[in-house]
């Protein structure tokens, strides 16, 4: 029982140090613990459509606490404010910390002026997850893309982020790609900043 | 040829692939909100959470028979130390020990010295009820329950609630006895 005149530990958690971030755990904890938020989800929905909602929405969250966290320990205090500035942070800084490396490629939509692309070749949620014929288009990486959105979002930069699998010629595995397609007032102010 | 020796949890660990604590540990507060957010009532929240480390302790297991080469224990003894040094050590790179052995060796405590999945955390007041790590007692349950034992794993102390550890209280109920027809060859 907690004594009366017992000091609460780290009552506060923004008392505690901000640790480097250099821990790791066994890539089985992680794919254990990403199969049951997978599994718990699927008892939650009727349809495919929102098990991938559910999936980016629990990604947003990760996502939106990235950000904080990662601005605060690899940038001084200091946010991304152009659009080319956020997109090189979640593919260089946000991958390398989450993923161990960074992303393999960032490339701007050739159609539209407000899609870009990050690629992947073999995404780490879906390493070990074999989509059932049934599910259809079901994609893990809607997790990651919830993730994307959740740090782009909370920077100030709206968008629409989607997962995709792109097969690759030659390959058994499709890469992943994510697509990310920002709000109009994003561009508007982007073209305003000059 | 005498069996292998179990190799350590840090061989182990160190031979298999890594992923960053921090996605992990964000990644366990989601489902946690998820929950919350889904179930209302912290009660069903520790249920499902120890249901879900259930689901993982029961596959689990066989990992860490694979790669550990521990072959069968002598006692419940033997099984909590392998679980304190290898197991907490091999999927989460961290040590716990174990303590506060009862009597009749049927009832241990195992001390977390590092809990990977608490980072970033803070109990809301709302969420006093809550025990945040249910899952890993329930990934405790699973894992020796395929392996013959029942046992029932309850949280002692948390760091979350006030305390100065993690506490896991891990009980021998009974040994299942293997029953025949054996099922090796399904």
């Amino acid at each position: 029982m907690v004594g009366a005149g017992k000091i609460k530990q780290n009552a506060n958690v923004l008392d505690k140090p901000l640790g480097k971030g250099k821990q790791e755990v066994s890539l089985s904890a992680f794919a254990f613990l990403f199969s049951e938020l997978v599994q718990y989800n699927q008892t939650q929905v009727d349809h495919i459509s929102e098990l991938e909602t559910r999936l980016e929405d629990a990604g947003y969250a990760v996502g939106a606490r990235v950000l904080d966290l990662l601005c605060h320990r690899e940038k001084g205090n200091r946010r991304e404010t152009r659009l080319l500035g956020i997109l090189s942070f979640v593919h260089s800084t946000v991958w390398k910390v989450l993923f161990g490396k960074v992303a393999d490629s960032l490339e701007k939509g050739t159609e539209h002026e407000d899609e870009y692309m990050i690629s992947e070749k073999e995404l780490l949620v879906n390493k070990f997850i074999s989509i059932p014929k049934d599910m259809g288009t079901f994609h893990c990486g809607a997790f990651v893309s919830g993730i994307v959105r959740g740090v782009l979002d909370n920077a100030g930069f709206p968008a629409v982020v989607t997962a995709h699998f792109v097969p690759v010629e030659g390959q058994q595995r499709p890469r992943t790609t994510i697509l990310i397609k920002f709000a109009e007032e994003v561009l508007q102010r982007e073209a305003r900043l000059g | 040829m005498p069996p292998a020796a179990p190799r350590s949890g840090e061989a182990i660990f160190s031979s298999v692939e890594r992923v960053n604590a921090e996605l992990f540990t964000l990644t366990y507060g989601a489902i946690v909100r998820q929950l919350l957010t889904d179930l209302e009532e912290v009660e069903e929240v520790n249920k499902q959470l120890d249901q879900m480390g259930y689901n993982i302790g029961i596959r689990l297991i066989d990992e860490f028979l694979a790669k550990s080469n521990v072959s069968r224990c002598a006692d419940f003894k033997e099984t909590a130390e392998m679980i304190a040094k290898i197991g907490f050590k091999m999927f989460l790179g961290v040590s716990a020990s174990v303590v506060n052995w009862d009597a009749d060796g049927s009832c241990c405590s195992i001390v977390l010295e590092d809990n990977p999945l608490v980072d970033f955390v803070e109990l809301p007041d709302t969420c006093q009820g809550l025990f945040y790590c249910n899952i890993l007692s329930g990934v405790i349950r699973g894992a020796l329950e395929m392996v013959a034992m029942k046992t029932e794993v309850t949280w002692i102390r948390d760091m979350l609630r006030g305390d100065d550890a993690y506490e896991l209280q891990v009980k021998l109920l009974k040994q299942i006895p293997e029953e025949y027809p054996y099922k090796d060859d399904e």
